[in-house]
């Protein structure tokens, strides 16, 4: 599982920073959301990687590291797609108003 | 628990609310919205103030003072607001500008787009967040929560040169977002903590397999704020976008390179500081040769500027470059200096940004371009100059010309002002490490930064002559801008609260000094955080 985790988060990095240096707004776009994919899993990679461990202490349980798994890079994850997804539609419709002005996609507004 | 205790939430809170109210008002009634919201913005500035006494005035390591616990849970679990000299410095600071940027735009700017003064007011909200959280997740949270309103502040009256540089600097921006999540989570994985504090106190402890992960974090944290500086050679998209964005904007962005500052400066000292163990001193050096790069870097484009907006922009870097060598060097004296020279370059950055729209209504786009390449091929009519004698100089323009030469003795750091007074605390502390009298030797890079710090005012003298002789005493035939009073006050407050910097230099100075110190005792801070008890607990006052 770890192999599989990294090597994921590795190509959706590589691909995200490699559309990021694309001259046009749709390639950048998808560049970032990719970005943002990879960090999430990073962030959730960063709790350590457990399976079948619930993020929630029952009431009146005993909770522990051995039993749970840790819940704050969840929470983190959740934070972060939110704020990330937000961004990303933000910047769509920036770059929908620079098509709009300049006439064309690419990211300097000229070819 | 004290009234007074309950008030850090209050700048965050306020904000919030009055932007929210805001929306739903018709945009017809723009001048009621820009009441509302300034009349938040005073009360803001009221409760900074009040705090910054609070925070003087508070006694050393009473466990409790100035930290606000959200939600009532104790401090390494729940998240903090915390309130310290520093903290209260930039929150006063913050609400200056945004009281002379928002004066300023309710004369017409406001009426470029939509929700103007409820995105000023979740940026007030999104900066002052950043400056009082106590927490690394949380800073994230009011940081892209500064970033979005700054984004709808720039792209704010459209047109083709605005999206452009809003595309690139949302682009840049989400990018630095990222690194900042990886940076967050890499700390959060070595050492298991999220709270500044409880970072502080751990980093000794991070066994060796960990501790390179949690320096990598660092770096990477790093970074994310480095581009927010706008250090060499991450800030070229600083001028750009700067010159791009609306003037009441341009101006209040004065405080957002301030921001990236602040937290390198909060976290270099709380976690890399002297009691740090192996990690101490953790990245100085890059902020040391970063920030003198930018100096140099910015000062290179100061002299080649043709635009003021760009002028304006390299001065931030400028400023910038000097508060993070500052930092790099890690000198209690300079640092205290260093503080001051942040107040006053702010406030003058900002005075500036408003100061140039009003200036340049006199004076038509290509004028700019066509007086740099005169001077660089010798003017042509040299004939000409002799009918200009005897010609009456508009109350308008010495007004503006007044403000002007200000701004440039201010930039340049020439006595009397605060500009000067700051680079004089920063060179005495560079000169005297040690106090008066006592003998240290000073290093190579630190001669670097004396004599950048000197060619820095050097170039910015030369660049605002230029300007100035170019737009206040060749341009006469020109037209005569309209200025309204409600558009020349706040450059006049953001000015007079420089000479009233210079004239209350002493206590200003001690109040700088003491923060200094504070800053390099991170025990202070962090035993006044995890002690912190919980509102409704015996032993609570």
């Amino acid at each position: 599982m770890e192999l599989v985790l990294s090597a994921g988060i590795g190509v959706l990095t590589a691909s995200g920073v490699w559309l990021l240096f694309r001259p046009r707004t749709y390639q950048v776009i998808i560049g970032l959301s990719l970005l943002s994919y990879a960090v999430n899993l990073f962030i959730f990679g960063m709790g350590r990687l457990r399976v079948n461990a619930p993020p929630i202490v029952e009431k009146g349980g005993a909770g522990g590291l051995l039993t749970h798994t840790d819940p704050i890079p969840q929470a983190l994850v959740l934070t972060a797609i939110v704020i990330g997804f937000a961004m990303t539609a933000l910047f769509l419709v920036v770059l929908l108003a620079s098509r709009g002005l300049t006439g064309t996609d690419h990211v300097d507004g000229r070819e | 628990m004290n009234w007074i205790q309950h008030l850090i939430i209050l700048p965050i809170l306020l904000p919030i609310i009055t932007a929210a109210g805001l929306i739903p008002v018709d945009e017809r009634n723009r001048t009621l919205k820009g009441v509302i919201a300034f009349g938040s913005t005073l009360v803001v500035f009221i409760i900074s103030v009040l705090l910054m006494r609070a925070a003087a005035n508070a006694p050393v390591g009473t466990p409790g003072t100035g930290v606000y616990l959200l939600g009532n849970w104790p401090a390494p679990f729940g998240i903090v607001l915390v309130l310290d000299r520093l903290s209260a410095l930039m929150l006063v600071l913050t609400a200056v500008l945004m009281i002379a940027t928002q004066m300023f735009s309710m004369a017409k700017w406001h009426r470029a787009g939509h929700h103007f003064h409820s995105l000023l007011q979740l940026m007030l909200a999104g900066v002052n967040g950043a400056f009082l959280t106590g927490d690394l997740f949380n800073l994230f949270v009011f940081f892209e929560m500064m970033l979005a309103a700054s984004y709808g502040l720039l792209l704010h009256g459209s047109g083709m040169v605005r999206v452009k540089a809003g595309l690139h600097y949302i682009a840049i921006n989400l990018a630095a977002s990222s690194l900042f999540l990886i940076g967050v989570s890499l700390i959060y994985g070595a050492t298991g903590t999220l709270n500044m504090a409880d970072l502080g106190l751990r980093i000794t402890t991070v066994g060796p397999e960990s501790r390179m992960l949690m320096e990598a974090g660092a770096a990477i944290l790093g970074i994310a704020f480095l581009v927010k500086a706008g250090m060499w050679p991450l800030g070229f998209w600083l001028p750009a976008t700067y010159s791009a964005a609306t003037p009441p904007v341009a101006a209040i962005f004065a405080i957002l390179t301030k921001v990236g500052v602040y937290i390198l400066l909060r976290l270099s000292m709380l976690l890399f500081g002297g009691d740090a163990g192996i990690s101490a001193g953790f990245g100085q050096s890059v902020l040391l040769y970063g920030g003198l790069l930018t100096i140099g870097f910015g000062a290179i484009g100061v002299l080649a500027s043709q635009a003021m907006g760009r002028l304006a922009g390299y001065c931030v870097l400028v400023s910038s470059g000097t508060l993070l060598a500052a930092i790099g060097l890690g000198n209690g004296t300079v640092i205290g200096g260093a503080l001051f020279y942040l107040v006053s370059s702010t406030l003058t950055t900002c005075a500036f940004f408003l100061l140039i729209e009003l200036v340049e209504r006199a004076r038509d786009a290509g004028a700019d371009v066509l007086a740099v390449t005169m001077e660089a091929y010798g003017d042509i009519d040299e004939n000409e100059e002799e009918k200009e004698i005897g010609v009456a100089v508009p109350g308008t323009m010495a007004v503006l010309g007044l403000c002007f030469c200000t701004c440039a003795i201010l930039f340049s750091g020439l006595p009397p002002l605060s500009g000067f007074l700051a680079k004089f605390a920063m060179l005495n502390g560079l000169f005297n490490p040690g106090g008066l009298g006592a003998e240290a030797p000073i290093s190579g890079a630190e001669w670097t930064y004396v004599s950048l710090l000197i060619l820095s005012g050097l170039a910015a003298m030369i660049a605002m002559n230029r300007v100035g002789i170019r737009t206040f005493w060749t341009s006469i035939e020109g037209t005569i801008p309209r200025v309204y009073l409600i558009e020349i006050t706040p450059v006049l407050l953001l000015l007079t609260a420089c000479v009233l910097l210079s004239l209350q230099a002493g206590p200003a100075m001690r109040y700088m000094d003491a923060t200094a110190k504070a800053l390099s005792q991170p025990q202070n801070y962090i035993g006044r955080v995890m002690s912190a008890p919980r509102a409704g607990e015996t032993g609570a006052n």
